[in-house]
């Protein structure tokens, strides 16, 4: 990642986190504040940077996902019904429904992820197509299965919501959450824990390992590959389904870490921030991971903001309308395509089908 | 030096090929094919396009499967299914079109797909030290940390002979591996095929460039239309020998033209600055005046700013800076019909791409510069009698062999698409041709055609802009020769004083002190 955009990236971080302080620094101290915002900034970035992963693993291969969107609420919504199922049906203690469910969400976004890949890789559908006809599926089946399972009279639930089984507790990382004033960015819940380890596993085995090296030589110049003796359909059916699994896992995080409930399209676009995170990040895990705080950083503020309501100067008024403050990580989504803080480099055969 | 003392020690061939067959919808590709190959030996197979020399090697590789025949490696019968087998049995193949991966560096394109892991981690170092290795003992002078973008096309094709080589390949194919190399590179390529043979290394070398396989070669197996004509030896032939077997008729390749007699100015550019689709500056302030009855030719290894000149001229890219003057009349960033009508005839680089529209038929192809004229067009609704018509006379007269008319041009062989779109450029009132890589890709036959009619052309007063990569057919076509590197004129010579070594250090950027390098026309 270049220094121009890792400094755009600082920048941003520095001026939101800023702006909070400015606002509540009279009543609590700037370390706490800035403390809280980094903890809360890890942890509303973890779809995004899960879904910035799951893009390069698809991408990497040479698959467009824009399904990622899709693939997320799916998952989303099957993880937290099979954990619903299991707390309150079957009568499971919580935290192995909890669980159950994020295994059930990664499995959902791998079978996504497969029919991603079939239709892109083996009938060669457009591969925009492919990820539109994913999200709209996610967002009808959701949507329907939602009102059939839980709103309607003598579904499983008999018509009512059910009591959720809570959401994935915090684990403290010994010794470093127990620092002051910094102790709370290391108090994470799993998924926001595990996003950052698949920052670093990604950047390995992209960069690090056989699996990477092939996985890029699809990406780029499939013909290549395959004259060499790699199985190009292989690689590129494995990569879109780690990818969809990785996009499973980051649906799991809005129902199983996030909140214990289920809105329909309460994904949000997150999965379409995630490809712009991605892209911004130059398809480098890295990279992908520090553009997901910077809108991390942008949601985070917006949830900091809410503290401190009461103490925004009037000059600053519009700070009080929280959608004007929600609107700030699409607006810095359409800044960063724009492609002003530096052009990147997509693999040159994305998107293209491979044919023999 | 041919090796002769290769050839005798080697009584048992290490690659056989016996009675392939090959029958694609249509076309019998490969006819009952025999094939022998020696150790040590550089073996050439000759043939225009069609003839069946990608689809035997393709075979041999294992990308097709034979209807019927054997193939034999070391004495042993052996399928092969896929590529993985090919190499398995020690037979490496250096594409045409290179394999690289750009974005990786030499040793990640040569592990890629027989990689060493150690501990899971790639074993870049020893990759590296083992392509250092190769690199010396058969001196390619290749270094294993370097990004492949970032190495001239000669090197890149030296890390696809190490990628065989690294794989233990000791049966080298190497496919047209001269269509993209300047001559210094050519050279350089031979030398390294005489090392590798001289260490016992067996080549198949595919061509169709007669000398390079005369000079190389220590036998040669002419291919014509899917069946062996014959094997020989340098020796034993010619030019002109070989060049009949593989066409199968007598071929002139010597262009015949008599003395250039220049006429009055058709094609001015004065201090012309063009840039890329990357926005950099590949023309650099480039002047050239070109005359009428005169063939000028523009040398020069690819991508040095001769494509961006072409398509500035015929009004297909932005001109930065100076103008650009057809016969007095400035058509600097006038749009392509306008310089047209001037009677300028454009043969681009890419025929299927820019000369024709492929899924049209070749009618129409051919009224695609007049097809709003009369009397094509009469108050913007077409006259199909008159494009048919048209159609069939122009058919007829440039020899375009087509089943009809009307058959979509995408159905035409190479050498036929170039004639359709030589048809309609040159048979319009014309004053200049514009042509870039007339003959890229085309067989014997084809060129001496199309080199005819350029120099017809110019005997009609035609002045003929020819850019092209083949110092051949500069040197056999031009009465002027310009060197371009790096988006400048480098030098401008009369062809009877170019020769070709000189021109081939300028194409690459030597300076070159000609005792007088420019000069006027008179």
């Amino acid at each position: 990642m270049d220094l121009r955009r890792f400094g755009f990236i600082l920048l941003i971080i520095v001026i939101l986190i800023g702006v909070v302080v400015l606002v509540g620094g009279k009543t609590v101290p700037a370390g706490t504040i800035i403390a809280s915002m980094l903890a809360t900034t890890i942890s509303v970035a973890t779809p995004l940077t899960l879904g910035a992963i799951s893009g390069i693993f698809c991408e990497r291969a040479g698959v467009v996902n824009i399904g990622i969107e899709g693939m997320m609420l799916a998952a989303a919504f099957f993880g937290w019904f099979a954990a619903i199922l299991c707390n309150s049906i079957w009568k499971m203690p919580a935290m192995p429904s909890l669980l159950i469910g994020v295994v059930i969400a990664i499995l959902t976004g791998g079978l996504m992820g497969l029919l991603h890949a079939v239709l892109s890789v083996t009938y060669k559908v457009d591969q925009i197509i492919g990820g539109t006809v994913i999200n709209i599926l996610a967002v009808g089946i959701t949507g329907f299965l939602n009102r059939q399972l839980f709103f309607e009279k003598g579904s499983i639930f008999g018509g009512q919501v059910p009591h959720a089984p809570g959401v994935l507790p915090r684990l403290p990382i010994p010794i470093l959450a127990d620092l002051p004033v910094v102790g709370v960015i290391f108090r994470q819940q799993p998924i926001a824990i595990l996003a950052v380890v698949a920052v670093a596993v990604t950047h390995f085995v992209l960069f690090f390992t056989r699996w990477g090296l092939r996985t890029r030589a699809v990406g780029e110049h499939p013909r290549a590959a395959d004259t060499v003796g790699i199985n190009v359909i292989r690689v590129r059916y494995a990569n879109v389904i780690i990818g969809g699994m990785v996009a499973g896992l980051a649906g799991a995080y809005f129902t199983l870490e996030s909140v214990p409930s289920f809105e329909p399209l309460m994904t949000n676009g997150r999965g379409f921030i995630s490809l712009a995170a991605m892209i911004f990040g130059n398809w480098s895990p890295v990279g992908a991971w520090m553009a997901a705080l910077v809108f991390g950083a942008a949601q985070a503020l917006q949830i900091n903001l809410q503290f401190f309501r009461q103490q925004i100067p009037p000059a600053w008024a519009f700070l009080q309308q929280a959608y004007v403050v929600g609107l700030i990580p699409y607006i810095l989504t359409m800044i960063i395509l724009t492609g002003i803080i530096g052009r990147t480099t997509p693999p040159a055969a994305d998107g293209v089908a491979y044919e023999k | 030096m041919k090796s002769e003392a290769s050839m005798e020690h080697s009584a048992e061939p290490v690659l056989q090929v016996k009675g392939i067959t090959k029958q694609f919808p249509g076309v019998l590709a490969n006819d009952h094919i025999d094939l022998d190959l020696r150790k040590g030996e550089i073996h050439a197979l000759l043939g225009e396009n069609g003839a069946g020399k990608s689809t035997l090697m393709n075979i041999i590789y294992g990308l097709y499967q034979p209807d019927e025949g054997e193939i034999w490696v070391n004495g042993r019968q052996v399928v092969m299914h896929s590529p993985n087998d090919a190499i398995k049995h020690g037979i490496g193949m250096v594409h045409q079109h290179f394999m690289l991966i750009p974005v990786f560096t030499v040793a990640e394109n040569i592990m890629l797909g027989s990689e060493t892991v150690k501990k899971g981690v790639l074993d870049r170092r020893g990759v590296a030290r083992r392509v250092r290795e190769l690199s010396h003992q058969y001196g390619l002078d290749v270094d294993p940390d370097a990004l492949v973008s970032d190495l001239p096309v000669g090197l890149q094709q030296r890390v696809e002979i190490v990628k065989a080589l690294y794989r233990q390949a000791d049966i080298l194919i190497l496919d047209e591996p001269t269509a993209v190399l300047t001559p210094q590179e050519a050279d350089d390529l031979f030398r390294i095929m005489r090392e590798l043979a001289a260490q016992g290394i067996s080549i198949i070398f595919i061509s169709h460039k007669l000398k390079e396989v005369l000079k190389i070669s220590d036998r040669i197996t002419v291919l014509r239309g899917g069946r062996v004509v014959g094997t020989t030896r340098p020796q034993e032939t010619d030019q002109a020998h070989l060049a009949a077997m593989m066409v199968g008729r007598e071929v002139i390749l010597q262009v015949e033209k008599s003395e250039a007699r220049p006429g009055d100015k058709v094609l001015e550019i004065q201090n012309l600055n063009v840039f890329d689709d990357r926005g950099v500056r590949v023309v650099n302030d480039l002047s050239l005046e070109l005359y009428a009855g005169e063939v000028l030719g523009i040398a020069g290894v690819q991508g040095n700013g001769q494509s961006e000149l072409v398509e500035a001229l015929t009004g297909l890219r932005h001109i930065h800076g100076g103008r650009v003057l057809i016969q007095g009349r400035d058509v600097t960033n006038k749009p392509p019909r306008a310089i047209t009508e001037v009677g300028t005839a454009h043969i681009p680089e890419d025929r299927q791409k820019f000369g024709l529209v492929l899924s049209y038929p070749v009618t129409d192809n051919l009224v695609l510069c007049t097809y709003y004229l009369s009397p094509f067009a009469r108050r913007g609704v077409l006259n199909f009698r008159a494009i048919d018509e048209n159609g069939r006379r122009l058919v007829e007269k440039f020899d375009v062999r087509t089943p009809s008319p009307y058959v979509v041009a995408s159905k035409l062989s190479g050498g036929n698409q170039q004639k359709v779109i030589v048809a309609r450029e040159l048979s319009r009132p014309i004053r200049l041709i514009i042509a870039n890589q007339p003959t890229r890709g085309l067989d014997v036959g084809s060129i001496e055609y199309i080199h005819r009619e350029v120099i017809d052309m110019r005997d009609q007063g035609c002045a003929v802009l020819l850019v092209s990569a083949e110092l051949d057919e500069i040197m056999a076509l031009s009465d002027r020769i310009a060197v371009m590197f790096g988006g400048r004129i480098v030098s401008i010579l009369p062809a009877a004083r170019a020769d070709r070594e000189t021109l081939g250090l300028m194409m690459a950027g030597v300076e070159v002190g000609h005792p007088e390098p420019v000069q006027a026309v008179t």
